[in-house]
């Protein structure tokens, strides 16, 4: 049987296995929790740890770049209004997404860089994915390495996150899987030859093997949707700065990793 | 690697009809890597021995694996390593890598990051200065992701 | 764009030390086996070759092929000499070329 199939037709007995839809599943006690950094090869874990060896660094260092360069019709760089980034921006990226009393929601990080690009730069607004938006949050997040991830406690998040949640319960795609079923149930098992991780965002943008390059939050949230065979919703789309939003609360206390490197 | 020489006068022998018959397609093969090697080492006996490859042998994504070919010898200018060259079978072409080395290396190891394209044997074979060849294999199995992008 | 590199020699080293020098550079290496979505090959374009110089007398040289991974990492190890310059090459399929260059300081 072709690989595909194989992994396909394990999964599809997986789902079956799990039962009927669980309301909520349990959640992960927080003395339990563990990155997806502890389950990699020694040689995996070796590529994050060496910064000369850690092909995400190649995206920091462009995005080091960028904080400096003038930009939009202000002719000012990030640095002009920020500083030096190094402390500028510890611990920015551990406490987002954050609330944005303009739109009257959470934001992400890469929302937060287009806000300020187009409001204060004056600036176009970088494309998502793209590699001058990879870089720069590559770059701001890396100055909250080592820092726990934040609380997220802002009253005014906790509706979002609550929709962070429903969806991370909820069953989707032609799989039927949600979330909670692999990664709150299930991590620590073996899913065709993996080891099926907690899922929690402490090291984005990570360099994903998989990917062969540095990639965002959303883009490994699209690719579990796709993999579970739903429909992806669009890059900035509301639903997914909610989960976001949720995964970073549920990963509250742990240490970002930035740029981490993941199979 | 006792076995290159007749392989090699048998496939040179037979040359397409063997490929031809092969279920595999054509262009991923172990005659195609030992049509590599031969041309890196024409006529020479390959023994196995003095360089190790490193290789991990469970790869959690063929995409970027670590890989460490190291060589005993003195790289001094009369016994150096002149060249280090690394194959594959399965991949769809077979090299992998081609180093030159001199005295002025120090040490004969270089390591970087490879693909793999499903579970096989990765070769490493290097040429000494006094024209020996000798050579190390190492077993991968490589794991299939699961949630892929791409479908 | 120029190609992003990370280099890594020692700064100071004694002489006759064998030392490590490691290398980064950021580039796609497109195999030229993978298909688009709609199923046309997309054509290659990977790094060819590597060469390092040690103030002007080639130390290493690599052919690279398909099976490198992407943003290929390459270490390899030199006798510190003398005091100068490490110049890397790194030329590929559609006239890709880029250079970098790291110091040294040899006691």
């Amino acid at each position: 049987m072709r690989p595909r199939v194989r992994l396909a037709v394990a999964i599809v007995m997986l789902s079956l296995a799990i039962g009927p839809p669980a309301v909520s599943s349990a959640e992960i006690p927080l003395d339990q929790r563990r990155s997806a950094y502890q389950d990699m090869s020694r040689d995996n874990k070796a590529m994050q740890d060496d910064d000369t060896s850690n092909p995400g660094m190649l995206a920091v260092l462009d995005g080091e770049a960028l904080w400096a360069a003038k930009s939009g019709g202000s002719g000012k760089s990030c640095a002009d209004c920020h500083g030096d980034a190094k402390t500028g921006m510890k611990g920015v990226a551990a406490r987002y997404p954050a609330f944005d009393a303009a739109s009257g929601g959470p934001v992400n990080l890469e929302q937060r860089i287009n806000i300020s690009r187009q409001q204060d730069q004056k600036a176009q607004a970088f494309a998502y994915e793209g590699k001058e938006m990879l870089a720069l949050s590559a770059y701001v997040a890396m100055q909250s390495r080592g820092e726990p991830i934040a609380p997220h406690d802002d009253a005014r998040l906790a509706p979002f996150i609550e929709k962070g949640r429903a969806q991370f319960n909820q069953r989707q795609g032609q799989l039927n899987l949600s979330c909670a079923q692999c990664h709150d149930d299930n991590w620590g098992k073996s899913l065709a030859g993996n080891t099926i991780p907690q899922a929690h965002p402490t090291g984005y943008p990570i360099y994903r093997l998989e990917w062969q390059s540095l990639g965002s939050l959303q883009r490994r949230l699209r690719n579990c949707m796709i993999g579970l065979r739903a429909e992806p919703y669009a890059y900035g789309a509301p639903e997914y700065v909610d989960m976001e939003l949720f995964l970073m609360w549920r990963a509250r206390g742990m240490k970002v990793e930035t740029p981490a490197v993941r199979p | 690697m006792n076995l290159q020489a007749t392989r090699r006068q048998f496939l040179a022998a037979t040359g397409g009809a063997a490929a031809a018959l092969m279920v595999r397609p054509a262009q991923a093969t172990p005659a195609s890597m030992a049509a590599a090697i031969r041309q890196v080492v024409a006529e020479a006996s390959v023994k196995p021995g003095r360089v190790k490859l490193e290789l991990p042998p469970l790869v959690e994504n063929g995409n970027t694996v670590a890989m460490a070919v190291s060589v005993e010898s003195p790289m001094t200018a009369k016994d150096y390593v002149k060249a280090i060259h690394v194959f594959t079978e399965k991949n769809p072409q077979p090299n992998v890598i081609s180093i030159k080395l001199g005295p002025r290396a120090g040490k004969a190891e270089i390591s970087t990051r490879v693909r793999l394209a499903d579970t096989q044997t990765v070769v490493a074979i290097c040429e000494m200065s006094d024209g020996s060849f000798w050579s190390d294999k190492v077993d991968v199995i490589i794991t299939l992701g699961a949630c892929l992008e791409d479908l | 764009m120029a190609a992003r590199t990370l280099i890594n020699v020692p700064p100071k080293a004694k002489r006759g030390e064998v030392i490590q020098i490691k290398t980064l550079i950021s580039h796609i290496m497109e195999t030229g086996f993978r298909h688009d979505n709609v199923g046309s090959p997309i054509p290659r374009d990977i790094i060819t070759s590597f060469v390092c110089t040690y103030n002007g007398e080639k130390i290493f040289e690599a052919t690279l092929y398909q099976a490198i991974a992407a943003n290929p990492f390459v270490t390899f190890h030199t006798v510190a000499t003398e005091s100068g310059t490490f110049a890397l090459q790194w030329t590929g399929d559609n006239g890709f070329t880029q250079e970098a260059s790291a110091k040294i300081t040899v006691e």
